[in-house]
């Protein structure tokens, strides 16, 4: 299963989190896993909220730019080496991985957001093959 | 020393007659050789022979970089191909570049020029001196190159990019003299104090030119170097570095009268003003055959001094540049027109049409910074993709302006837009007093 991540561009990632921040919690919307991606100019955050469109719409308003993408979400097995399994499975199905980061969220073993270039290709290939994936109504 | 004393030191009325007596001759060869000329001329009314002198150039029209524009490549050359023999360019506001065409006599009478601002500066044929401008169509290198030959000083064309090379053949060659951008001899410098070299460096001289500077800036070569640093100025629309130099008063750069023309209108009436006066500077060609320009417009902000300087030259001294008319920027020699970043920029998907150039002066390196707003649609959640379009946007700017610039991305609307006149750049160098 894929779920909604929200993410924005950020100019200075220091003073702009905090405001990014505050524009969620006053609007009331829940952040269950937070990731930045940053280099020495700019960064991406990519936040898995519950209300990915009210998030959103927040954070356009505020003059951002947001965007929503699909991700998968995957069960990870906690044991050494199930990772790069999970990876490699993906990579050698000629899939391209974007990029990767760890959720907060609870789970069986240790939440995984993967972005690929063809997340439905993926998704199949890991449910076949035993990788449980988790859809926003677990989050 | 005073390499042609003949003429560096002729009397003002000499001056002025030489001066009439080739205006006559330039303003009939353009008249009858480039038609643009003819027609400019033809549309105020004016032939060749209302022009008797000097006292009548205020009846001429201007010459423009639009005119240098309409006319490119070669629109303006007043003789036939066969006899032109090398073309130098610079860039121009949009587009295409700045381009004068030379004839041999036009070379030896740019060498001649340059050769006296090296004499000016005490460089000698017993100097080696090393040229540290580019070589190519900037004309900067080769310039400086026919100058220092003609001198007959022992040149080393290092060009620009090697700074441990031109480092390494200044002190194994004895070098005593050098001609570059004075911000790069001043990162010279600071890369020899580094090393802890300055002691083995037997260097006496620089000529620094191709962008503005500063006392403080000489002050600084001079005593950190234990040299002698000379301005010297010029454009190649008129010729390449080497129109005028200052000496060792330093009362202003003296401005080889026999060969360019110059005056000092005001930039808004296009009144001539009178000496002291600060306004635009336009030069006139006097002896120019390839691509004589008439009343062109530097756009160069200064007032001219006619007085007798100490050095015994009686040439009119252009003083200190008080900024530009217009906004072009120089950035480590090279000139930049805002519109040539947006022009390029324009050609960027992903980019909206917002940006700011920041220039700044840090180590005595110049810096660009080119922040541009990402368009809404652009933004993706991948870095490599942002990097891909920072990148496109260096790249673009690299082959429209010839610098690296720092792209920095910024958020839609990030950048000021309040109103459409905005200022497309912030200029933090102190390079005028
Ligand atoms: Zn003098």
């Amino acid at each position: 299963m894929r779920i909604k991540q929200v993410s924005i561009f950020l100019e200075n990632t220091e003073g702009r989190l905090d405001e990014v921040l505050k524009i969620l919690a006053q609007g009331n919307v829940m952040l269950r896993s937070v990731s930045l991606a940053d280099t020495m100019e700019y960064g991406v955050l990519r936040m898995i909220a519950e209300e990915p469109e009210k998030a959103k719409q927040l954070l356009k308003d505020a003059g951002f730019a947001a965007r929503i993408d699909e991700i998968l979400a995957v069960e990870v097995p906690d044991a050494v080496g199930s990772l790069a399994k999970v990876v490699a499975m993906i990579h050698e199905a000629g899939i391209n991985i974007g990029y990767i980061y760890g959720l907060s969220i609870d789970g069986d073993g240790a939440p995984i957001a993967i972005k690929t270039d063809d997340n439905a290709k993926a998704e199949a290939l890991l449910e076949a093959a035993g990788v449980k994936t988790i859809g926003m109504e677990n989050l | 020393m005073i390499w042609n004393e003949q003429k560096e030191c002729m009397s003002r009325d000499e001056i002025a007659a030489l001066q009439s007596a080739r205006l006559v001759k330039v303003v009939n060869r353009v008249y009858h050789n480039v038609e643009y000329y003819r027609k400019k001329m033809q549309a105020v009314g004016l032939e060749p022979g209302d022009i008797k002198g000097i006292e009548d150039l205020h009846k001429l029209p201007f010459t423009t970089y639009e005119d240098l524009r309409d006319t490119y490549p070669f629109g303006l050359a007043a003789v036939p191909r066969s006899e032109l023999v090398r073309a130098h360019a610079s860039s121009g506001t949009t587009g295409k570049p700045k381009i004068a065409v030379y004839t041999r006599h036009d070379i030896e009478i740019w060498a001649e020029c340059f050769t006296r601002c090296l004499s000016m500066a005490g460089i000698t044929k017993e100097d080696i001196i090393q040229i540290g401008y580019g070589y190519g169509l900037f004309t900067g290198g080769l310039g400086a190159h026919y100058g220092a030959e003609n001198l007959g000083a022992m040149v080393l064309p290092m060009s620009t990019g090697n700074t441990q090379k031109l480092i390494d053949m200044m002190i194994d060659c004895d070098v005593t003299a050098i001609a570059c951008t004075p911000s790069y001899l001043l990162h010279v410098a600071e890369d020899l104090e580094k090393a802890g070299l300055v002691d083995k460096v037997k260097l006496k001289t620089a000529i620094c030119g191709a962008e503005p500077w500063t006392d403080e800036m000489r002050d600084q070569m001079e005593s950190r170097l234990h040299i002698k640093a000379h301005d010297i100025y010029g454009l190649t629309e008129m010729m390449g570095p080497g129109v005028a130099c200052d000496c060792e008063f330093h009362k202003g750069l003296h401005i080889w009268e026999d060969h360019f023309l110059p005056e000092i209108i005001d930039p808004k009436t296009y009144e001539q003003l009178p000496a002291g006066t600060d306004g635009e500077l336009v030069v006139t060609n006097l002896t120019k055959e390839g691509m004589p320009l008439i009343r062109y417009r530097t756009k160069d902000l200064t007032s001219l001094e006619y007085d007798k300087c100490d050095c015994g030259r009686t040439m009119a001294r252009i003083q200190r540049f008080k900024g530009r008319t217009d906004d072009m920027l120089i950035i480590r020699g090279v000139n930049v027109f805002p519109s040539q970043v947006e022009a390029a920029l324009l050609t960027v998907e992903g980019t909206t049409p917002h940006y700011m150039i920041i220039v700044d002066r840090i180590d005595n390196n110049d810096t660009l910074e080119v922040q541009v707003e990402v368009a809404e649609d652009a933004f993706t959640d991948e870095i490599r993709s942002l990097e891909k379009l920072s990148k496109t946007i260096h790249d673009k700017l690299k082959l429209a302006i010839g610098l690296n610039a720092k792209i920095k991305l910024v958020e839609p609307n990030g950048l000021d837009h309040s109103d459409g006149k905005t200022k497309h750049f912030i200029d933090k160098r102190k390079l005028y007093q």
